[in-house]
Parts: C-alpha cells; sequence; structure tokens
C-alpha cells in the first residue's frame, strides 16, 4: 500500500498547504492592520493605561509692596508618604516616622502595612523635619516638597491681600484678583508603572518643569499701613467701636497706599474665628461668620457718607454756576422743604454766612438750598459724572455698588437730604475716589493696588495700567474746592484735622446709622495734603464709636496724627527720587 | 610489513567512512525541519523569560527565572523523548493505535479523580503523576493521530463509501466531547476535531462534501453571530453571549471578558512596525493576564513589532512546508497520514492562537506551539515532531 498509488493524497497534502498558507497570510493582514492602522490609537490606549501622573506645584508668585517689603510669599512644607512595596525596614520605618513627626505608632504602622501603591503620612510638615526625614535615608519614605502661602506679616492688610486655598488658588482680596498672574503653572512628572501602580525605575521619568508664577508689585506701603493699623486699632479701643476703617490714596494717579479695616484677621489662620467668639452651631453659620471676618469694609460695605458728601453737592453747585463761593446765606436753625423742617446740627442756627463760611460750619440749610438751586436734573446728572452711579474699579473682588433713589423718585425732600449726605449709601472708596477726583484738578482715577508684574526671573512683565476720565469738573472749581476745604480744616469744623506745618484740606462727617434714633453713629472724616496740591488724601471711618461721636472730634484727630508722621515720610521719598 | 599493515588499517577506515557516508545519503534526515523546531523552542524560551520574569519576581520570590526554569526543563524532557521517538521506526506505534485511543479517553475522567487532579488558574484540566503535571487533552491530541493514521490505513478503500466518511468523521467526537464537558476545554476539543477532520480530508480523495461541510459550517456560525448579536440585547442573554459580544467590540467589555483581548490588543498595536525592543513590553507589568501563555503572541508584537510577528508566522509557515514535503514522500500511507495529523495539530493550534490574540475570532484558551509557556504541551509536540523524524528518516532519498 505505498502512497505511490494515492496520488491525490499527495495533492491534498498540497491543498492542505495552501489553505494554511491562505490564513497565515490573512492573519498577516490582520496584524498589518492593528500594527500600522490602528497602531496609534492602542498605543495612545495603552500610554494611557500605563503613565501616571504627579504635579509639580509651581510656586506661587509673591505679593511685594512699594518699599520692598513681601507681604505674601511661600513656604516650602513637606509631604511624608511610604510605598508599601518599596519599604525594607518596615519597623526602622514606623519608628522614625513616629518620632520625627509627634504620630503615635500605631497609626504610623497602620499606614506603612496597608497594602496600597503610596499611602500619605502627613502633609504640610516643615521642611526642616522633610530634610531630616530624607536624611535617614529610608527604602519606600517618600518626601514631597510642596508650597504653601505663607503671610509674614499675618494681620496686616489681611482684608487686601486675601489668601488662597488648598490648592493654593486666591479666595479672597488681590490673591483673586491677580489669580492669573500669581498662580504659575503647575508642571508634570510622568512616570512609568505596572498593572498594580508601583512605578518602574528603569523607565525613567518626563518631567515638565512647573512655571512659577509672576510677582505682585503694589503700591500699599507697608509703614504707613501700619501706622494705619496702629491708629486704627487705637480708636477702635478708645471708641469701643464696631469696626474702624482707615483709607490712604494718591489723589493723583489712584494708588492706594494703605487699607485699613480693623479688626483685621490672620492671614496665616484664615479659617479661625476671632477670640471669643462662641463656638458656630453649623457649618452654614460659621461661614457666615467667617464671611463677615474676611470682609473688606472701605469696598463691601456701603454707608451713608453724611457731610463728607457737602463736597460733592458743593462741586455740583459751584461748577453749575447755582452757587458762588461769594452767595451769602443766613442759617436759622432749620430749613423748610415742602412742608418737612430739616434741622441744622446747630439749634441756635449758624445766622448769616457765605457759601465758603457755610460748607466751614457744615450748614446743613446752606447745602438744602445749594442742592434745591441746582435741582434733580442737573444734580442727577452731576451725580453720573461725578462717577458716583458706577463703581471705582478697584482692583479687589466685591465692590459694592451705590444705592441710590430712582431718577424718578427723587422728590424735594430726597434732594435735600441727598445734598448733605444722607438717605442714600456709597462705600468709602467711592467717597475717596470722587472726592480725588474733585480735588486733583477733575481727573477721575482708578483707585488700585496693582503697579506691576514682574516675573520669577526679576523681569518685567507688564506694569498695570488704570482708566482716567478727565474733566469731572473743572480746574477752576476744583481749585476752589481745595480752596474751601483747606479753610474748613484751617478755620472750621475740621480744625482737629490740622497738622503744624502743612496746609491741609478736609471735611468731617458724623451720619446717624439705620434705623434712626438708634444711637449708632458713624463718624468720619476726609482729609488730604498739601491743600494746593494735593498728593495724599485719607478717610477714617469709625462705625459705632461710644461717647462722643462727633466725626470732627474723633475721626479728624485720627488723620491728623496720621498725617504728622507720613506727611514729612512721603516727602522724604520724594526728596530721594 | 608495518607500512603495509597502516595502509590496510588506512584503507578499511577510508571504506567505512564512504559506507557511512553512502547509509546517510540513502536515508532522508530533515534537517531543516529539525532546525526550525529548535528554533522556535529556543525564541520561545526567549520569549518567556522575557514575559514572565517581572510577574515571576512578584508571584516566586523574586525568582526571575521561575517559568524559564519549568519551562527549559519540559523542553529538555521533550527534546530526549523526541531524539527516542525519532529512533523507533514508525510502525512499532501502529500496534498502539487502539490502546492510544482508549488510553487518552481513559485519561481524560482522571482530571476529577481526588489524588490525581492538578488544577491551575481556576481549570482542572491536569493530572499530577510524582512530579510530572500532563494535560489529558494533549495526550488525546497525540493518540487521535495514531488512532486516525492507522484506522484509515487499516480501511483502505472503506474511505470512498459514505459509511466510512461517516466514521471517521465520528471516531473523534467522544473524545471531544469529554474534553469539552469534563475538563471544560472548548478550544483543545475544537483542536482535536479539527485534526481528525484534517486527515479526513486528506485520506478522503472527496472535495464536494468538505467544500460543503466547510460552506455550511461558515453560513452556520455567521447565522449564529447575528442571531446572538441580535438576541442579547436582553440583559440575561448578553451574559451568556459575553464572551461573543466581547469579540465584537472589546472596548465595551473592557473589564470583564473583553478584558484581555483588549490588553493583547493594546501591546500589539502599541509595537507598531519595529516593536519597543526585546524586553521592553509594558503590557507584560501585570497587565496582560497569561502574558507568557496563550497571549505570548501579543507580547512577541510588542517587543518585536510587525516584523517579529511576522517573522514567527513565516517560521510556523516554513515548518508546515517542511511537513508536507515529507508527508508527500513518506514511504506509506501512515507515515503521511501521522505527518497529516501533526501539521494539523501545529497549524489549527497557530492559526486559532493568532487569531484569538488579534481579536480575530472570540477569545478561547489556545497555546502558541513550541514557544507558550506549558509543560505537557512542549512535551507532546516534541513527541510528535519525533514521530514526524522517524517518518522522514524512512524515506530513500532516491525516491524524494
Amino acid at each position: 500500500m505505498s502512497l505511490k498509488h494515492k496520488t491525490y493524497i499527495r495533492k491534498k497534502i498540497v491543498v492542505t498547504f495552501f489553505l494554511c498558507s491562505t490564513v497565515f497570510l490573512l492573519l498577516c493582514g490582520r496584524l498589518v492592520y492593528l500594527m500600522v492602522v490602528r497602531s496609534e490609537h492602542y498605543s495612545e490606549a495603552a500610554r494611557q493605561l500605563h503613565e501616571r501622573e504627579r504635579k509639580i506645584k509651581a510656586a506661587r508668585g509673591r505679593i511685594i509692596d512699594s518699599t520692598g517689603a513681601v507681604l505674601a510669599d511661600n513656604r516650602t512644607v513637606c509631604t511624608i508618604s511610604v510605598i508599601h512595596n518599596q519599604i525594607t525596614d518596615p519597623e526602622e520605618v514606623i519608628k522614625v516616622l513616629s518620632s520625627e513627626l509627634g504620630l503615635s505608632e500605631e497609626y504610623v504602622a497602620k499606614r506603612v502595612e496597608k497594602y496600597s501603591a503610596i499611602e500619605r503620612i502627613k502633609s504640610n510638615v516643615d521642611k526642616a523635619t522633610g530634610d531630616k526625614i530624607r536624611e535617614y535615608d529610608l527604602d519606600g519614605v517618600k518626601v514631597d516638597e510642596d508650597y504653601k502661602r505663607y503671610y509674614p506679616y499675618e494681620t496686616l492688610a489681611s482684608k487686601v491681600l486675601g489668601f488662597t486655598g488648598g490648592d493654593n488658588q486666591g479666595i479672597i482680596g488681590l490673591e483673586v484678583i491677580y489669580e492669573e498672574y500669581l498662580k504659575g503653572k503647575e508642571g508634570t512628572i510622568l512616570t512609568v508603572t505596572d498593572a498594580k501602580g508601583v512605578e518602574i525605575a528603569e523607565a525613567g521619568e518626563e518631567r515638565i518643569e512647573p512655571e512659577n508664577g509672576n510677582d505682585l508689585h503694589i503700591s500699599l506701603d507697608i509703614n504707613i499701613q501700619s501706622y494705619a493699623t496702629q491708629l486704627a486699632m487705637q480708636a477702635m479701643e478708645t471708641k469701643q467701636a464696631d469696626s474702624v476703617s482707615i483709607l490712604v490714596m494718591n489723589p493723583q494717579n489712584g494708588e492706594i497706599l494703605a487699607m485699613v479695616n480693623v479688626p483685621e484677621f490672620n492671614l496665616n489662620e484664615p479659617y479661625t474665628l476671632p477670640e471669643g467668639t462662641a463656638e458656630p452651631a453649623s457649618q452654614e453659620e460659621k461661614q457666615n461668620l467667617l464671611n463677615r471676618m474676611w470682609r473688606n469694609g472701605c469696598i463691601n460695605d456701603t454707608y451713608e457718607p453724611g457731610s463728607t458728601f457737602k463736597i460733592i453737592t458743593a462741586a455740583a453747585g459751584l461748577e453749575s454756576g447755582a452757587v458762588t463761593v461769594n452767595d451769602q446765606f443766613s442759617c436759622p436753625g432749620y430749613v423748610m422743604v415742602e412742608d418737612r423742617r430739616i434741622r441744622c446740627h446747630k439749634i441756635s442756627g449758624h445766622g448769616a454766612e457765605n457759601f465758603v463760611q457755610g460748607t466751614m460750619n457744615s450748614c446743613n440749610p446752606v447745602f438744602v438750598t445749594v442742592g434745591m438751586r441746582i435741582g434733580v436734573d442737573r444734580y442727577y446728572d452731576y451725580f453720573r459724572q461725578f462717577g458716583l452711579l458706577s463703581k471705582t474699579g478697584v482692583d479687589l473682588p466685591g465692590e459694592a455698588g451705590t444705592i441710590m433713589h430712582k431718577k424718578d423718585n427723587i422728590g424735594a425732600v430726597e434732594l435735600a437730604t441727598i445734598s448733605f449726605g444722607q438717605s442714600f449709601q456709597i462705600t468709602p472708596i467711592q467717597l475717596a475716589t470722587t472726592v480725588s477726583s474733585i480735588v486733583n484738578g477733575g481727573r477721575r482715577v482708578t483707585p488700585h493696588f496693582g503697579v506691576k508684574v514682574v516675573d520669577s526671573e526679576g523681569n518685567l512683565k507688564e506694569t498695570l495700567q488704570y482708566g482716567v476720565r478727565e474733566n469731572i469738573v473743572s480746574a477752576e472749581t476744583s481749585e476752589t474746592m481745595r480752596y474751601i476745604l483747606e479753610q474748613v480744616v484751617e478755620n472750621g469744623s475740621g480744625k482737629n484735622g490740622y497738622v503744624e506745618g502743612y496746609r491741609i484740606g478736609g471735611k468731617t462727617a458724623t451720619s446717624q446709622t439705620l434705623p434712626r434714633g438708634s444711637g449708632r453713629y458713624i463718624s468720619s472724616f476726609l482729609g488730604f495734603a498739601p491743600a494746593d496740591n494735593p498728593q495724599v488724601l485719607a478717610v477714617a471711618i469709625i462705625n459705632n464709636p461710644q461717647g462722643v461721636y462727633y466725626g470732627g472730634q474723633i475721626a479728624a484727630p485720627i488723620v491728623r496724627q496720621l498725617f504728622e508722621n507720613i506727611l514729612p515720610y512721603l516727602e522724604g521719598i520724594d526728596y530721594n527720587t | 610489513m608495518a607500512g603495509i599493515r597502516a595502509e590496510l588499517r588506512a584503507g578499511q577506515r577510508m571504506q567505512s567512512r564512504i559506507r557511512a557516508k553512502r547509509k546517510q545519503e540513502e536515508n532522508f534526515f530533515d534537517y531543516s525541519m529539525l532546525f526550525i523546531v529548535l528554533f522556535l523552542l529556543g525564541f520561545g524560551l526567549v520569549m518567556i523569560y522575557s514575559t514572565s520574569s517581572y510577574s515571576a519576581v512578584m508571584q516566586h520570590e523574586g525568582d526571575s527565572a521561575y517559568f524559564l526554569k519549568k519551562q527549559a526543563m519540559a523542553t529538555v524532557i521533550g527534546l530526549f523523548a523526541m531524539i527516542v521517538v525519532a529512533n523507533i521506526p514508525y510502525h512499532f506505534w501502529e500496534r498502539f493505535a487502539t490502546l492510544a485511543y482508549i488510553g487518552s479517553a481513559a485519561l481524560i475522567p482522571m482530571v476529577l479523580v481526588p489524588g490525581l487532579k492538578y488544577s491551575a488558574n481556576g481549570a482542572t484540566r491536569w493530572i499530577k503523576v510524582g512530579p510530572l503535571t500532563i494535560q489529558p487533552a494533549e495526550v488525546a491530541k497525540l493518540g487521535m493521530i495514531i488512532f486516525l493514521a492507522s484506522l484509515v490505513c487499516r480501511m483502505g478503500r472503506g474511505i470512498r463509501t459514505t459509511k466510512g466518511f461517516f466514521t471517521v468523521l465520528c471516531v473523534p467526537l467522544p473524545i471531544c466531547l469529554m474534553i469539552w464537558k469534563i475538563t471544560n476545554n472548548l478550544s483543545s476539543a475544537i483542536i482535536v476535531f479539527g485534526i481528525a477532520a484534517l486527515m479526513l480530508f486528506v485520506s478522503s480523495p472527496e472535495y464536494k462534501k468538505f467544500i460543503i461541510m466547510g460552506a455550511s459550517g461558515i453560513i452556520g456560525v455567521v447565522v449564529l453571530v447575528i442571531l446572538i448579536k441580535n438576541i442579547s440585547a436582553s440583559e440575561e442573554m448578553g451574559f451568556r453571549f459575553a464572551r461573543i459580544l466581547a469579540w465584537m467590540d472589546p472596548e465595551a467589555y473592557a473589564s470583564g471578558k473583553g478584558f484581555q483581548t483588549l490588553q493583547a490588543l493594546y501591546a500589539i498595536g502599541s509595537g507598531g512596525i519595529l516593536g519597543k525592543g526585546l524586553g521592553q513590553s509594558r503590557q507584560k507589568l501585570g497587565f496582560l493576564p497569561e502574558a507568557q501563555n496563550d497571549m505570548i503572541f501579543s507580547i512577541i508584537c510588542e517587543e518585536l513589532g510587525l516584523f517579529g510577528g511576522i517573522a514567527v508566522i513565516l517560521m510556523f509557515l516554513l515548518l508546515i512546508w517542511r511537513f508536507m514535503v515529507i508527508a508527500n514522500n513518506a514511504s506509506d500511507l501512515f507515515g503521511a497520514l501521522l505527518v497529516v495529523g501533526v501539521m494539523g495539530h501545529v497549524a489549527i493550534q497557530v492559526i486559532l492562537n493568532i487569531a484569538v490574540v488579534t481579536n480575530t475570532i472570540p477569545n478561547t484558551g489556545i497555546s502558541l506551539p513550541f514557544i507558550s509557556y506549558g509543560g505537557s504541551a512542549v512535551l507532546f509536540l516534541l513527541i510528535e515532531i519525533g514521530l514526524v523524524l522517524s517518518v522522514a528518516r524512512g524515506i530513500r532519498l532516491k525516491d524524494m
């Protein structure tokens, strides 16, 4: 039975071979499809499966004041973690970590013995402690460095600077507004891992270096801010006031030199409520208390400005021609508006007085008369022209708008009360900015802190620009206003704001808070110097003082003391430059 | 005198050398096939070390060569068995044909016997005899080849009748059913049946029946797949046919039945044309289950690229070509059919394995001959190669 006689078998074997070859060829085709056409798709999918991304935090830019003091800085902190698979001497690891980090051995042991890719032991560890742990050179112990925001002056300008959250992002203040400049760009470490997430050392790692954030230089002056804070604290204590705000700015360009809102809070512990606060009942209540603590009164809160607002009425009156400096008035102690009798603060009346004397006396009937002469339409137009209806555009978050009557609702009584600064509300920053514009020759400036942005290598990246609106009032009106306001301090109600050897302009205010008759007052004083060419303007506002509450008696001295100290200091700076 | 004696001795030596040479020339030894097999074995060991060293360190106390050592041991035993079998004239085995059939049938239920059974990876497919673990399915493949070769020879012209045709077709069925149901190993059952079908195809002069069988088989599979696709809209049915559904869209079943296939595709696809380089696979780092076993071809592709993958396929094609040459020149039908059986075994397993790892067919556990990790597989494959070498030795050179 030789194979020779069965030739069909030979044929069939050959057929089988070719069948197999065909199938092999098809499989090769399939391989070509998978490894050439679909290669990119599967490579990408595999890459995502194999690579782990670790973030490297970028250092956040610093905030630096005009004297070069660093107000917001970064501190290096360490995160200590263990990698189970790499630990060779668990007992030693537990002993060292628990003693160095001040943790219980059980706590550390639980984490060391846990089978996981990486287990965090403690974060926010001092760099010194982190370095010490690194020196032990223990297998499987990782010390990762991280940045934490740090505010060297703790409470100084807390509500201005703001603080950052867990991801180093700004929460309030300048930290929020300049987030884009400050935050920098995170870097990444790409590592290859096996299926359990263990890094493959031989595969190496790909590093994308982080880009550090830019430094923000601000106009705030640490010396002025510190001194103003001291004065505010003093006033708050002696007058047992709820809060005291002091705002110091350059009326020529809108740069803010100091912004104090006491009580301030510690920026390094922004979530700690002030001492003596009762433990809040709920998380929501705690958040409310925190929000109140973080509020920046100069910007976030509005108040009835009272007599300081007479500056605006005077400017509108002079600008419109409704009044001149020599116009004569007579104050019987009250003024009748429709059927309402509006009293002057001097019940016996100021008698005969001209406009300048009326301002020096802060005489309500004079300003009611001027307001009436201007009329609702024109007054409202000036209101808008002076920028009072819009926000100042200050570079801090949450600026409150002006709370004003609708034009249609302004009758004679409303107009009369607006004329001496009541029945509507503005923010302190709005008042300071509007008065700045009136006394600086009529240029509406934008109040601001941010001056320039400098990158981490020290190269200037951007000089920040702010809008200026010209001709809010004429130069003559501005000059007249400076003269009148200087008279107020020289010989009028603001004489407590006088600083020997300097020409000071200013205006006092005492306003009763709503509801009337509550016995709560806001005393304030706005002063600027030199009166003929204002370089610095300060507003002091005392909220709910006890005892004497007249602005001329308690707020003016604050500004006087401030000016006594900072005017020589500011001149000194000028001489040097 | 001394000179003459020395001359004589030299002459004798020369003569014996010529005689030895003549003997060599008379009988054929297929060195090319042996070389291919040795190459595949060596390559397989390299790839087993590459694919398994990482997981071996993890699982076996840092012994990166754990799997390599076991496989090298099985290979050495296998090569020894191959040499022995190659030196035994293959007709010796003909008398054990029936015993091979009954023996392999009897061996399969042994996997259920306590004390003998041996489980791994949740499957009970092995029996343990002393230090050796043997997979009865592997024995059955060899047994089926020997039994069918001898059966067809005994049938003579009977193979041409319908009765003979169906006899040969039905003979492997009990074994296949047992492998499928008892050891829960559908893929081995398919291979045993495939070997039988191929031997039948070669030994029968028919074409029509096979074409009809093949065509109806293909149509049946297509209809079944479409049916499954449609019924499995419902949850319960979807679970039952998850393997088929995962084959159609592995990415939709990435965490279940499609996981291994998808990981294999990641490995193959990320290899690209030139591969990541030997030892550079990422998928073997625990991502791809059974990387050194059924899925080894995907790691070959990942590390050695499209060129490596096609080179391996070409090596197998060469091997099958050598089988064809030997079968066609075998001195008798029994020898030819033995070689055809081995050829079928290797070809079917290579095709199914590569089709599985490339997700051309639904996932089923089939190892790649000579390369995949697995002791009894390589042992029995080498015994089969020994048989083929024995058949090759029977070829007289003048017949070629």
